[in-house]
């Protein structure tokens, strides 16, 4: 009797006792996870792909994650980066937590209130001199809105074995030659750079460049200088295209970002070489969308320090963006060669470099696409 | 739709015997007969459009909504009388004549120091430059300088850039301030207004769109021809064939039909390509030289060629349904009468089958100049269409305002072709299977 009724007793209370305790335990472990949770985030960063997207993965996202236990997911968009942002933003629902982006990008969406302003000082770590980041970070390269990661290049690069030994091309007046260095020719399908090396090709020195395509006559002259190769230029749109075009033989010159050439040499040992003359060289770096800024500020504050701008060059020959990291950048990780020389800063490289004048570009991007297209059209 | 529209006839029908005068029938429940059935019938319309009210509201809001906002997108702007609010309040009075006085000047200065501070200004500075190009940096500069101007504004902003001095400029900015406007059907069309408010052509060097446009059109003209060619006999032969074979011709039709596009497009770039299967057979045979291969992709042959055969399915099916009606006793009848067999084809057969002609027509033409992924595929430089503009507008150019017009101006000519096949085959006796 006693055993039966002690047998129902813990039956009918630890029957709805057991559940309750263990839904408990549930809650709780439930509350210390979401407490977890709100430490360990996950990052939606938007970047070009590729070889460049391997290089922040080993040198941010790969020690972040394991610092933090944050997730960090790519998202390679940025060749579309500012219309995405208007598009989220004009929708009300941005899920991009990090951008990396041109610095004449940065300009028109700050300027349209699509991303935070950032305070270097505040948000980026010193160096490990003690110097503040406002003074490290390359000069006039930190705008309102926008902090830069690395110094790249746009330039065009060659297959060795398109040219006998003795007579490889070295200027950018050879890319235009195509009697001496016949071949078909890959070229970005945008006015930017083409333009600029055309007038090169036709004599601008470099550094009047810019002053010669904002008036009518210079326009005319690229354009008239582009002609001569125009039957022969194939053109393209992603930054993985150039490489693979020039290891099919598709091409004999090819422009694209010096990052994937190297990449390609040292990587895939492809027989590709790079005519430096006139690189027009820009900066690129990191935006953070209106709203996220309190969610990637460690983030931010870890990946553009000194020892990981310098890492990243570990991995792809791109400039670093702090002087501190300069003095640290040192051998490629997997091969072990020296990445001084395949930097665009690198002293033989940069004498005839044009930086890229973002202030032109953004007040005639619009019109001379629409001169570009048409001329393309014709 | 056939739902709801049975109950009313069958309403109406019922209606008419009941409106006799003096004829006052009633029901069971001494309600009379004619509202009864009114009742049912409202009760019956209901249900029905209840049943299709889900499919009701998805339409409107999947794709009456987007099309809608997307035309008001192309005469929307809002831009200068948001971002400039004093300056176009003020500019409402100028005449246009010479330079404004200093009270514009005075709202442009205050306009543009608050639109920094609010980091806005861009907007504005986007929609301007591109009516003139330029316009971005004189207003980011000189609202830069705007916060510590002081009064006279007019010789403080003529000092920060001597653009201010220009009447066109401010003519622009009073043109634009109007929350609607023109520009982008102009842009469209290749037309712009002069600084004098004038509509005039663009320069040549920047018309683009028109020609897209026209090469569109009989581009598709073209592939429509094409697929007419091509589809004719073979729908001949599936509705003519016993089923048995017929089926299985309808599969290979089918076939293709159900595979991925990219897959069907990147297949013709395999075959078509300079180093392709298609030259290379040419090559091994010995038709081409090896230095004499032809280049098949990658302009408007390869548009041609790859969109003919994704669109072929769209043709055959509404031929075949058809042809699928047409007894074959017509024919031999035309024949028996002493009709040739071409005189009977022309006479006989082919009239019949105008309205299967008609539908795939329409559909594959409507479906062409809509067409995107293939031109942007196989199309190289010459063989792109308008579709791809609009692409581009939309995510490199970011002028938005311009996409939406020139989408406006395709839809307009998809609905006027529409009517005209309305008007002259019926849309009632399109037949698609």
């Amino acid at each position: 009797m006693s055993v039966i009724n002690q047998f129902t007793a813990s039956f009918t209370t630890s029957r709805p006792g057991m559940p309750l305790r263990s839904l408990l335990a549930v809650a709780v472990a439930a509350a210390g996870m979401s407490a977890g949770a709100a430490q360990a985030e996950t990052l939606n960063i938007v970047s070009w792909g590729g070889a460049y997207t391997d290089s922040q993965n080993k040198a941010y996202h790969e020690p972040w994650e394991e610092k933090s236990g944050d997730t960090v997911v790519n998202i390679d968009k940025s060749s579309n980066a500012l219309s995405g942002l208007r598009a989220q933003v004009q929708a009300g629902n941005v899920t991009w937590d990090l951008v990396d982006m041109l610095p004449s990008d940065a300009l028109i969406a700050c300027s349209e209130g699509l991303i935070e302003p950032l305070d270097p000082d505040t948000l980026f770590a010193a160096a490990p001199d003690g110097t503040p980041a406002s003074e490290d970070f390359i000069e006039n390269s930190l705008s309102e809105c926008f902090v830069p990661q690395i110094v790249y290049s746009n330039i065009v690069a060659f297959n060795t074995e398109m040219f006998p030994e003795d007579k490889q091309p070295d200027s950018i007046d050879d890319v235009f030659n195509l009697e001496e260095f016949p071949g078909k020719r890959a070229l970005q399908k945008k006015p930017i750079n083409n333009m600029e090396w055309a007038l090169v090709a036709d004599g601008v020195a470099p550094e009047d460049v810019y002053e010669m395509l904002d008036s009518e006559e210079g326009i005319e002259r690229a354009f008239a200088k582009l002609d001569t190769i125009k039957d022969s230029v194939i053109w393209w749109e992603e930054g993985a295209q150039p490489p693979q075009l020039l290891a099919d033989k598709e091409v004999a010159f090819a422009s694209a970002y010096n990052g994937r050439i190297f990449d390609a040499e040292v990587n895939e040992k492809q027989p590709f070489s790079i005519v430096w003359d006139a690189q027009v060289f820009e900066l690129d770096g990191w935006v953070v969308p209106t709203g996220k800024l309190d969610k990637v500020k460690d983030y931010l504050m870890f990946a553009t320090d000194t020892q990981r701008l310098a890492d990243q060059a570990k991995y792809i020959s791109y400039g670093p963006a702090r002087t501190s990291s300069a003095a640290l950048v040192s051998t490629h990780a997997d091969t072990g060669i020296d990445m001084k020389p395949h930097m665009p800063t690198y002293g033989p490289n940069f004498e005839t470099a044009i930086p890229k004048d973002d202030e032109f570009w953004a007040d005639n991007l619009d019109e001379l696409s629409q001169r570009f297209n048409a001329w393309l059209a014709r | 739709m056939s739902d709801s529209s049975a109950p009313a006839t069958s309403g109406s029908a019922a209606h008419d015997p009941t409106g006799a005068p003096g004829a006052a029938l009633t029901t069971a429940d001494g309600v009379p007969l004619k509202q009864s059935l009114n009742r049912a019938i409202r009760r019956s319309r209901i249900k029905a459009l209840l049943l299709v009210a889900p499919l009701l509201v998805f339409i409107g809001l999947a794709f009456v909504m987007p099309i809608f906002d997307m035309l008001s997108r192309s005469v929307d702007n809002p831009e200068v009388s948001t971002y400039l609010p004093r300056t176009s309040e003020v500019l409402v009075d100028w005449d246009g004549e010479g330079l404004p006085e200093e009270a514009a000047y005075a709202a442009l200065a205050q306009d543009l120091a608050a639109g920094l501070k609010a980091r806005n200004l861009g907007r504005v500075a986007s929609r301007l430059n591109y009516e003139k190009s330029g316009m971005r940096s004189l207003f980011m500069k000189s609202a830069r300088r705007a916060g510590r101007m002081e009064a006279p504004y007019k010789a403080a902003l003529i000092k920060a850039d001597e653009d201010w001095e220009d009447p066109d400029i401010w003519r622009l900015i009073k043109r634009e301030s109007s929350p609607l406007t023109a520009s982008y059907y102009l842009a469209a069309v290749d037309r712009q207004f002069s600084p004098t408010g004038e509509i005039v052509e663009k320069p040549e060097y920047l018309q683009i769109h028109v020609s897209l446009f026209i090469r569109t059109f009989w581009m598709s003209a073209a592939i429509t021809g094409l697929c007419l060619l091509l589809a004719y006999p073979v729908a001949w032969l599936l509705a003519t064939l016993p089923a048995s074979r017929g089926n299985l011709l309808m599969i290979l039709v089918l076939l293709p039909f159900w595979t991925s596009l990219l897959v069907r497009t990147t297949t013709w770039i395999a075959i078509l390509q300079q180093q392709g299967v298609l030259n290379d057979m040419l090559v091994g045979v010995g038709i081409l030289a090896e230095e004499a291969r032809i280049q098949m992709i990658y302009n408007k042959t390869g548009t041609i060629i790859a969109m003919t055969h994704i669109l072929l399915p769209f043709m055959i099916l509404p031929l075949y349904s058809v042809m699928k009606t047409i007894p074959p006793s017509y024919m031999h009848a035309a024949r028996s009468l002493g009709a040739g067999p071409i005189t009977a084809f022309r006479r006989v057969y082919f009239p019949q089958t105008l309205p299967g002609i008609g539908a795939g027509s329409i559909l594959v033409f409507i479906l062409s100049i809509g067409y995107y992924i293939t031109p942007a595929l196989v199309g190289g430089q010459s063989g792109r269409f308008i579709t791809n503009f609009i692409a581009y507008h939309m995510q490199t150019s970011l002028n938005w305002g311009l996409a939406a017009a020139i989408g406006s101006i395709l839809l307009v000519v998809v609905i006027l072709f529409y009517l005209v096949y309305n008007r002259l085959i019926g849309v009632d006796k399109v037949k698609l299977g």
